[in-house]
């Protein structure tokens, strides 16, 4: 289960629709091994794609060495899709490259820029291996 | 003469869990070669068809390997090397 606190949940529904039609990214980021998402980081989609997304190579080494020197890791790492449901693609279990972060997926497809509600999905990917769970949302993570 | 190597959480499995390994060579292709030989498996993650993976990222003090020669980035005694698989996908 991802537990989330309203306001990184609402900054992720936020950069989502902004960027919208391109695939929004980012990560969030926690002490390690805590399984909190506690440091909410955007990041710019270098492919500025509405079909991918990928961070760019120097800012992704700039954000690991940050967490890095905080004993941090990437809790959360979510995108955006704009035109599709909030699953996991091919290419993204292909690509996923933390076994230990929930993978967050948000669609767009619905009211674009607008107000209204989005799908918002949570999910491990595992060599290969997409296990969808259940996202639980708190005014704040407990102390 | 050794360089420090910065290992990405999902190719610990090939270091016994370590985070940082130490290798020698004077590129990053001999570099890949001396990891090889202590950690085998891990090269086969790096490189696909002779080059580095498409969405492997791969930096020598800071810089990415694909601005500075790829496979043929010259490496000195104290380089610092950091792994980083890309983050990435698409619909």
């Amino acid at each position: 289960m991802l537990t989330i606190d309203q306001a990184t949940y609402d900054a992720i529904v936020a950069h989502a629709k902004r960027d919208h039609p391109d695939e929004a990214c980012g990560i969030v980021a926690g002490p390690e091994g805590s399984d909190r998402p506690e440091r909410f980081i955007e990041m710019v989609n270098a492919a500025g794609s509405p079909t991918f997304y990928e961070f760019d190579s120097t800012e992704l080494l700039e954000l690991y060495k940050q967490m890095w020197d905080r004993d941090e890791e990437p809790v959360i790492v979510y995108h955006s899709h704009t035109a599709t449901e909030a699953y996991p693609s091919r290419t993204d279990i292909g690509l996923a490259s933390e076994p230990n972060a929930h993978y967050v997926l948000v669609s767009t497809r619905e009211h674009g820029n607008n107000d209204g509600p989005v799908e918002f999905r949570s999910y491990r990917i595992v060599e290969g291996v997409v296990t969808e769970e259940e996202v639980a949302v708190v005014p704040g993570l407990a102390a | 003469m050794a360089i420090e190597v910065r290992i990405p959480t999902i190719l610990r499995t090939y270091t016994g869990g370590e985070k940082a390994v130490t290798g020698a060579g004077d590129n990053l292709s001999a570099l890949i070669d001396d990891l090889e030989a202590n950690h085998p498996g891990l090269k086969e993650r790096l490189i696909e068809n002779g080059d580095l993976r498409r969405f492997v990222n791969v930096y020598v003090n800071d810089e990415d390997v694909r601005f500075i020669g790829g496979l043929e980035a010259e490496l000195t005694d104290g380089d610092q090397v950091v792994v980083l698989p890309a983050v990435a996908g698409g619909c």
